[in-house]
């Protein structure tokens, strides 16, 4: 492939995912919006569009035209920069994530991915341990109590529940013995899904996975009934609005890698016309995500919330030593059955 | 050539980062530009072909020691450092000393050293290739300072934690 080519279809691939990224951000705050109203009894957005599909529009009109503060108190080089920051990282991560596999435009074949790193995996966990910032420092630089205290919540919490996540994939690259995304999907095949083989580091993962993206039951960091909004006190407008986005995007990455970690990907019975055969693992890969969304929506609006010495105790008490010992068990196994 | 470009690129970003670190006046500055030079360096061990190492470096330094570092400015609340006009020892000793050190290091590098310089994209990066290091050919070094390390986390949990708290057993309303 030349170097006109590869960059053409380098550029193709990164709008078409960003654009899929951000629509499905968008729709998935809409989702959120209609599961909780039916969770509710009541009937969500119905006004604008049929089933009130347009709302995501009217939404991301209404944050574009509403006031824009930045109070006095703030420390204003980093006030602006934190949500900027919050969103980029959040972003970012999906361009590791490969949502299919190989196909063939006419003359040209590529991997339905950005890029196929061999350190896959490790680099979405490093990006997204950059995420922390965003809110760490939207939370001390808008000079206020309850967002000082919000930002500290969720970098205790990002921190401390990020070890265990860490600690959770590995039962899963053991018996891979790849860091790559793709290699960890083609080891999957058969219905060898990582879920029956590593159930416990499953859950881990999960459960980690919402404490990471500081949703419902771990959503302490903007706990209303205590700290007004958290760390987003302050934030208005389309400030506001990247935060917003941010914690949608890191839902969909969250999705997307325990879709290829422990749920095959996108694998999935295949069968058909050509065409049909190039759609159908995007469409296992898309509804399985979905699930995950879903299953997060779920959540949030059925459990309550924990309480912050609950949480952490929870994080280093339960949750660690249980990864570790996931960790060691499946090492055992390998290395017994080898 | 386009290699060639991006690591300079790097390196430019690394170093003014490094200066901004000991310029700024206020803390959470120097800390950001901390994470500035620590992420252009994983950049660069990026470009060198050394893909696990960069990656280690935004998740451990970058992701990790940087956080922690924030979250203490953050809790201590620190203000702006207030300007010296700096000590006379510092300006006549330090800086030619700095100087020749300089120059000293840059003459080692250049004439008396046998060591090649890594050529970009050249280094072994495979992940495999550093768990066989690791795990086979440096193994007890490794696992002497895992057990260093944790002798470390004890000590500073012993050096944080108050006498009397220690002398009473734990906290029971904590709980």
């Amino acid at each position: 492939m030349s170097i006109t080519t590869f960059v053409i279809i380098s550029i193709i691939k990164s709008v078409a995912v960003l654009g899929v990224l951000l629509t499905a951000v968008a729709y998935s705050v809409w989702l959120e919006r209609k599961v909780s109203a039916h969770i509710q009894n009541r009937w969500g957005p119905t006004r604008v569009g049929p089933f009130g599909l347009l709302q995501p529009v009217a939404d991301g009109v209404k944050f574009i035209f509403k006031e824009d503060l930045t109070q006095p108190h703030v420390y204003k080089p980093i006030f602006i920069a934190a949500p900027i920051i919050a969103l980029v990282f959040a972003i970012t991560s999906i361009s590791v994530i490969p949502f299919g596999n190989w196909v063939d435009i006419g003359p040209w074949g590529t991997y339905l991915q950005i890029t196929d790193l061999n350190i896959g995996l490790l680099v979405v966990l490093g990006i997204t341990s950059m995420g922390v910032y965003g809110v760490a420092l939207a939370g001390w630089s808008s000079n206020n109590k309850y967002s000082l205290l919000g930002g500290l919540r969720a970098s205790a919490q990002m921190v401390s529940y990020e070890v265990s996540l860490g600690l959770s994939l590995v039962g899963v690259l053991i018996i891979t013995g790849s860091l790559s995304l793709r290699d960890i999907v083609d080891a999957q095949r058969h219905l060898h899904w990582n879920i029956f083989l590593q159930p416990v580091a499953f859950f881990i993962y999960l459960i980690s996975a919402y404490a990471e993206t500081n949703r419902t039951p771990f959503d302490l960091p903007e706990a209303e009934s205590e700290l007004v909004a958290g760390y987003h006190t302050e934030y208005s407008a389309m400030k506001f609005a990247m935060f917003f986005m941010a914690e949608y995007a890191n839902m969909v990455t969250v999705a997307c890698l325990a879709t290829l970690l422990f749920f095959g990907g996108w694998l999935g019975p295949v069968f058909g016309p050509p065409i049909l055969q190039m759609i159908l693992p995007v469409l296992w890969f898309c509804l399985k995500v979905f699930f995950f969304m879903f299953l997060y929506i779920w959540v949030r609006w059925t459990l309550p919330r924990f309480r912050y010495d609950q949480l952490m105790a929870f994080g280093w008490k339960v949750l660690l030593p249980l990864a570790v010992a996931n960790i060691v068990v499946t090492a055992l196994i390998v290395a017994w059955r080898a | 050539m386009f290699h060639l470009i991006l690591f300079l690129f790097f390196g430019a970003i690394c170093v003014a980062g490094a200066v901004n670190l000991l310029v700024q006046s206020h803390p959470i500055n120097s800390a950001l530009s901390l994470i500035a030079v620590m992420a252009s360096l994983a950049a660069e061990y990026l470009l060198l072909g050394a893909e696990f190492v960069a990656a280690v470096q935004v998740i451990v330094y970058a992701g990790a020691i940087m956080v922690l570092f924030v979250i203490t400015i953050m809790l201590l609340n620190a203000g702006k450092e207030e300007r010296t006009k700096g000590s006379r020892v510092a300006i006549l000793i330090g800086v030619p000393g700095v100087l020749i050190g300089g120059v000293l290091v840059a003459w080692t590098l250049l004439y008396r050293s046998n060591t090649q310089a890594v050529p970009i994209g050249a280094l072994k990066g495979d992940p495999h290739d550093i768990a066989r290091l690791l795990f086979h050919d440096f193994l007890l070094p490794f696992e002497v300072t895992s057990v260093l390390i944790l002798i470390a986390i004890m000590g500073a949990v012993v050096l944080a934690s108050r006498p009397e708290a220690v002398a009473r057993g734990p906290r029971k309303d904590a709980e």
